[in-house]
């Protein structure tokens, strides 16, 4: 009975956030052009050759995705807690938990459709071969856990910035440094699947468990956090 | 003092009453030398206040007087710096996830999603408290506020009158036995007023309670039991609505509001 009243209010949170992003249309739309944005100058900034470009796309590839990340996650929650609507939530007795992983999944979708967007315009950009073979499989399962990280952080932190005068400025001093291990992660596995090599540290299933642990810790923090 | 059982079950459909084993405890709120301090500056100093089941009681003072900080700590969005505090018998400090399934809050500020139609917002908060058929309990209440027929359009598309009427009905959905109103008459026009006056009528008729902040003191007479005065975070006057005249209230008004 509470498990199945936590999943119905956890999907009633998720399902109000993606229809009021379908019509809203704030924050997407902005996230995609901004990481696509961040390819394209990339792209122009660096003299790419054949050498040199698979040591340099990961990076690109993942400061497109954390940027653009952290501009969604900031703007979807403090707009919901400038307009009161927070607090609002806050006065149903939904359990904060089913509050918070109804926020990361949906944050996890926006960043998600995001990196559907950006994954092919970086192929063509870098003139990547991620279509051949197995690599396209092999590349959504790590932006997935790479989003999943992110999204694991941000979210709880975005609720903290989001009560502050300098939430944009805030939001990336406080994610930035605790995200190195997951996009540390990331990048090392995207650059292992272009360029594959031997004794390297298992990246993959260091991102998994990066992923575990802050999704866990945040799960436990929000409440107290989102709560005076 | 007995309790309601705890639990999640959900509000039984098409009933604006509260239910019966919430009427088995007397006190709607009890407070017990209640403290708040934000950064070290005391909001609410020592307050004890009671509130029995089925009155209605208007809270006043100036700006910063604390009447919002305490709407807040009732409504369990803050919590108390010293004291106690019991809601229909439940305390806050262990109990609040079930005082939250007894209250029902509105604002000056309606607080619905824009985008979302008036129906969408209920059917969404009816998800949140678990509300039994919530799509015809919303539809009976939208009925009652008279918003049905503009049940599929967005909020932000209604005037500031008619998103209040939804905030009304949404505070209603669960059927709770306390209201908390802060400044609840913002943006009604008179039809609205008397709208609200039928709601609170019936919501005290069936047993509910109600604690509302105004700044109109005509509005605090003619629709509370009891006025409490708050100033400088402590409760300055309180007397039964019964044996006020509004000439008497605007003295003693002027008298502890400086």
């Amino acid at each position: 009975m509470m498990a199945r009243l936590f999943f119905s209010q956890l999907w009633a949170v998720l399902w109000k956030d993606i229809r009021y992003e379908l019509r809203s249309k704030q924050t997407w739309i902005g996230m995609g052009m901004f990481a696509l944005l961040v390819l394209v100058i990339f792209n122009f900034t660096f003299d790419l050759h054949a050498s040199t470009v698979t040591s340099i796309a990961p990076g690109a590839l993942w400061v497109a995705f954390i940027f653009a990340s952290l501009l969604g996650l900031g703007r979807t929650v403090a707009a919901e807690r400038e307009q009161g609507m927070l607090d609002r939530l806050l006065l149903t007795p939904v359990d904060r938990k089913a509050i918070y992983l109804a926020k990361l999944l949906g944050n996890l979708l926006f960043i998600g459709v995001v990196e559907i967007i950006a994954l092919p315009v970086f192929a063509i950009l870098f003139n990547l071969p991620i279509w051949q073979g197995t690599t396209l499989l092999a590349l959504i399962p790590i932006v997935l856990l790479g989003a999943l990280g992110i999204a694991a952080v941000g979210t709880l932190f975005s609720v903290m910035a989001a009560t502050t005068q300098a939430k944009e400025l805030l939001l990336p001093i406080l994610v930035f440094p605790l995200v190195v291990p997951v996009v540390i992660s990331a990048v090392r596995a995207t650059t292992l699947l272009l360029v594959p090599s031997v004794n390297e540290p298992p990246w993959v299933g260091l991102l998994i468990a990066f992923d575990v642990i802050f999704l866990s810790v945040s799960t436990l923090l929000f409440q107290y956090i989102v709560e005076e | 003092m007995s309790r309601p059982v705890k639990g999640t079950a959900a509000v039984q459909p098409l009933d604006l009453a509260a239910s019966d084993e919430k009427t088995t405890v007397a006190m709607a709120i009890e407070l017990s030398h209640l403290k708040k301090s934000y950064a070290l500056k005391p909001v609410l100093r020592n307050i004890d206040l009671v509130l029995p089941r089925g009155q209605r009681l208007a809270l006043l003072g100036a700006n910063g007087a604390g009447k919002t900080t305490l709407l807040r700590i009732l409504a369990g969005l803050s919590k108390a710096g010293s004291g106690t505090v019991f809601i229909e018998g439940l305390d806050s400090r262990y109990e609040l996830q079930e005082i939250r399934r007894q209250i029902g809050f509105v604002a000056h500020q309606p607080y619905l999603y824009e985008e979302l139609t008036v129906l969408e917002n209920l059917l969404f908060f009816g998800q949140l408290y678990a509300v039994a058929q919530t799509r015809e309990r919303a539809m009976m209440l939208l009925q009652r506020v008279g918003m049905e027929r503009r049940s599929n359009e967005r909020i932000r598309a209604l005037s500031r009158g008619q998103v209040q009427r939804v905030a009304w009905a949404r505070a209603l959905l669960h059927a709770p036995s306390l209201l908390l109103l802060d400044e609840p008459d913002t943006g009604l026009d008179q039809n609205g007023n008397q709208l609200v006056q039928a709601l609170l009528d019936e919501h005290t008729a069936r047993g509910g309670s109600m604690l509302f902040t105004t700044h109109n003191l005509e509005r605090a007479l003619s629709w509370s039991d009891r006025i409490v005065i708050l100033a400088g975070g402590r409760v300055v006057y309180q007397h039964e609505t019964a044996s006020l005249t509004h000439e008497e209230l605007v003295q003693r008004y002027q008298e502890v509001v400086r």
